[in-house]
C-alpha cells in the first residue's frame, strides 16, 4: 500500500508544481498580453453612457451593446477611404518588394557571382537602418519628386524596409532547395529564366507566401513615414488618420477611437488567422537563417 | 509507342534565339536581377542617409533651401537642456525596456517551450500584439492610462482598494516615463519569446538527459545547457531589438506626443516635432544624426556576434 502511495503522492506533488510554475505564469501571461485588445473590443461595443460611468455598470461587461460607434465611424468619417488607400499601400509596396528581393535573393544565392556575399552583407545591413532617421531627408526628396501628399510616395519608399527582410528570408528559402533540381533542368537545356520560373520559384511558394503576409503587415502597420509625407485627410492610411482625424479637442471619443484601432486591426489579424504557422515561421526562419 | 519516342529524340533541339541567349548570359542575369532591389535601396536609403546627414549641417527649413553652417545645429542642441534630456530617456527607455522584453520574454518562450494541450494556438495568439498595428494598440493604452477613466485604476481603487484615488499615469514625468516602458515590453515580448522559442527547440533533447544522469539541478541545466546553445539567438534578437527600440517613435508619439513637458520625449518624437511640425529641417536631421554612432555600435556588436556562427551565405567561408 504505501509502495503505491509514494509515487502518486509524487505524482500529485508534480501536478501542483507544473500548475504553480507552468499554469499561472502562462495564464498571467496571455491576461496581460491579451487585455487590451477586449479592452478595445468592449469599449468600441458600449455606449457612452456605460463607457464613463463605472459605479453604476461593471465596466468590465456591456449591458447593452451599440453600433453607434462603428456606424460614426464608417458613415460620418472618411474611414472606408483610409481602409482603402492603406489597402492600396500595403498591397502595391508587398508586390513592388516581393519582386524585387526575389530577384535578388536568387542572384544572391544561386547565380553565385564573385562578391555575392557582400551584396547580402549590404542588403542585411540596410535592414538595420530604421526610418526615424531616414524620415526628414526622405520628406525632402518625397517634395522635390512632386510625390507629397501622395499615396505613391508610401508605395516606393516601404520597400527600403520590406526588401531586406524579405530578401533574407528568401535567401534561406532558396538555400533549403536542392541545387540537384536545378542542375537537372540546366542539362536538360533550361535557361536560367525558365529554371527561376519553372522550378526553384514553384517550389519556393511557402517562402514566398511568408515573405508576402510578412510585407502586407509591415506596411500596413507602418506609421511615421505616413505621418511625415501625407496631409490631406482622404489620403491617410488608418493608424496615422484614427491619430490625427479622430483626436479632435480636449474630449476624446474613447468609443470612436477604439472602434477604429479595432477595425484598423482586424484585417491583418484575420489575415495572421489564416497564415499563423506562416508568420511564425518566417519570424523564426528569418532569426535563425 | 516506342517508335514515337524514337522519333522525338531523333529531333533536334531548337536553337535559342539571340534574345533568349543574351538573358542566359550570366554577368547580364545577375545585373537584371540585382537592380530592383538595389537601384530601390540606393535610391530611398542610401542616398537619404547620406542627405540626412548632410542636411544636419545646414540651416534648410520647409520651404527654404538651406545653406551649410558647419556645426551650428549640433552647438545649438548641446545646450538645449530638451535635448539632453531625449537623450537621457532614450537611453533609459531602451535598457529598461530591453532588459524587461528580454527577461519576460525569455521566460514566456521556457514555458511555451513545455509540453501542453492547444500548444500552437496559445503560440498563435500570444503573437497578436506584435502583428495588431502599434499606433492602435498604443491608443488602447493611451485609453488604459485615461486619468478619470483608467480601467488599471478602477481596478486598484474600487475592485481592490489599494488606492483612494486614481493614479495619473500620463500627467506627470515619471508615471509617464514607465507607463510607457511598460506598453513598449508589453509590446516586444512576444517577438522575443517566439524567436527565442525557436532557438531553444534547436536544443537536441539528449543533452538534458545526460544533464539529468549528472545529476544536475534545473538552474544547472539552464545555466549551463540552455544559456549558452540559445545566446547566438539572443544576440541576434537583443541587437534588432535595441536598434528599434532606441529610435521608436510611434508609441511615445501615439501615448504622450514628448509630454508631459517634453519629459517623454525619445531622439525620434523630438527630431520629428522640431523638423516636420516645427520646419526646421536641418535642426531635427541634426538630432537624427546623433542616433547614428549608437546605431553603428549596436550593427558591430549584431555584426561579430554573427560572424562567430556561420551567417547566411558563410557556407564555406567564415
Amino acid at each position: 500500500m504505501s509502495a503505491t502511495s509514494a509515487p502518486e503522492a509524487m505524482q500529485w506533488d508534480s501536478r501542483a508544481r507544473r500548475v504553480v510554475v507552468l499554469w499561472v505564469p502562462l495564464g498571467c501571461f496571455l491576461f496581460i498580453l491579451l487585455f487590451p485588445f477586449y479592452w478595445m473590443t468592449v469599449t468600441a461595443f458600449k455606449p457612452d453612457a456605460e463607457l464613463y460611468d463605472f459605479a453604476q455598470h461593471n465596466p468590465f461587461w456591456i449591458t447593452s451593446p451599440t453600433l453607434a460607434h462603428i456606424r460614426k465611424l464608417l458613415f460620418e468619417t472618411s474611414y472606408p477611404s483610409w481602409l482603402w488607400t492603406t489597402m492600396m499601400v500595403a498591397v502595391g509596396s508587398t508586390f513592388l518588394s516581393l519582386l524585387a528581393s526575389t530577384l535578388a535573393a536568387y542572384a544572391i544565392q544561386r547565380l553565385r557571382f564573385r562578391g555575392s556575399q557582400y551584396v547580402g552583407l549590404a542588403i542585411y545591413l540596410a535592414y538595420l537602418v530604421p526610418p526615424s532617421i531616414l524620415f526628414i531627408p526622405l520628406a525632402t526628396m518625397v517634395v522635390q519628386l512632386g510625390l507629397f501628399d501622395s499615396p505613391f510616395a508610401l508605395i516606393l519608399v516601404y520597400p527600403t524596409f520590406l526588401v531586406p527582410f524579405c530578401t533574407w528570408l528568401l535567401i534561406g528559402y532558396f538555400k533549403s532547395i536542392p541545387y540537384e533540381l536545378e542542375e537537372c533542368a540546366l542539362i536538360d537545356g533550361a535557361s536560367r529564366i525558365q529554371i527561376l520560373t519553372q522550378i526553384t520559384l514553384p517550389l519556393a511558394v511557402p517562402g514566398l507566401i511568408s515573405a508576402g503576409i510578412f510585407s502586407f503587415t509591415l506596411s500596413w502597420n507602418e506609421f511615421i513615414y505616413a505621418l511625415a509625407f501625407i496631409q490631406s485627410s482622404e489620403n491617410k492610411t488608418v493608424p496615422v488618420a484614427i491619430l490625427t482625424e479622430l483626436v479632435t479637442g480636449d474630449v476624446y471619443q474613447w468609443g470612436a477611437l477604439m472602434a477604429g484601432s479595432l477595425l484598423g486591426s482586424l484585417p491583418v489579424a484575420i489575415f495572421y488567422s489564416f497564415f499563423v504557422d506562416y508568420y511564425v515561421s518566417s519570424l523564426t526562419g528569418a532569426v535563425k537563417e | 509507342m516506342d517508335a514515337t519516342v524514337s522519333t522525338h529524340w531523333s529531333r533536334n533541339r531548337p536553337q535559342p534565339t539571340a534574345l533568349a541567349r543574351f538573358f542566359d548570359n550570366k554577368a547580364v542575369l545577375v545585373i537584371i536581377c540585382l537592380l530592383p532591389a538595389v537601384g530601390l535601396l540606393t535610391v530611398f536609403l542610401t542616398y537619404p542617409l547620406g542627405l540626412g546627414i548632410w542636411l544636419a549641417f545646414t540651416d534648410q527649413t520647409i520651404g527654404r533651401r538651406g545653406v551649410y553652417v558647419g556645426l551650428e545645429n549640433f552647438e545649438f542642441l548641446f545646450t538645449d537642456p530638451i535635448f539632453w534630456n531625449a537623450v537621457f530617456y532614450s537611453v533609459f527607455y531602451t535598457g529598461v525596456a530591453t532588459i524587461g522584453k528580454f527577461a519576460l520574454g525569455l521566460w514566456l518562450a521556457l514555458l511555451l517551450n513545455e509540453h501542453m494541450p492547444f500548444k500552437s494556438f496559445i503560440r498563435a495568439i500570444i503573437l497578436l500584439p506584435w502583428i495588431v498595428p502599434t499606433v492602435l494598440s498604443a491608443i488602447a493604452f493611451w485609453w488604459m492610462y485615461d486619468p478619470q477613466f483608467s480601467i488599471i485604476s478602477y481596478i486598484f481603487v474600487d475592485v481592490l482598494g489599494w488606492r483612494s484615488e486614481n493614479i495619473n499615469f500620463l500627467g506627470s514625468e515619471w508615471p509617464a516615463r514607465w507607463s510607457l516602458i511598460f506598453a513598449n515590453i508589453w509590446r516586444g515580448i512576444p517577438f522575443v519569446a517566439i524567436s527565442l522559442l525557436a532557438g531553444l527547440q534547436t536544443i537536441s533533447p539528449s543533452l538534458y538527459e545526460a544533464a539529468l544522469l549528472d545529476g544536475a539541478t534545473p538552474w544547472q541545466r539552464f545555466r549551463h545547457i540552455t544559456f549558452p546553445l540559445i545566446l547566438p539567438i539572443l544576440a541576434i534578437v537583443m541587437t534588432f531589438s535595441i536598434i528599434f527600440t532606441f529610435t521608436d517613435f510611434q508609441l511615445v508619439y501615439a501615448i504622450t506626443r514628448g509630454g508631459p513637458v517634453n519629459s517623454t520625449h525619445l531622439l525620434a518624437t523630438l527630431a520629428f516635432q522640431r523638423g516636420i511640425p516645427g520646419g526646421q529641417l536641418g535642426e531635427g536631421a541634426a538630432i537624427a544624426v546623433t542616433m547614428v554612432p549608437f546605431l553603428v555600435f549596436a550593427t558591430l556588436f549584431s555584426y561579430f556576434a554573427l560572424a562567430r556562427r556561420k551567417w547566411q551565405q558563410g557556407e564555406g567561408n567564415d
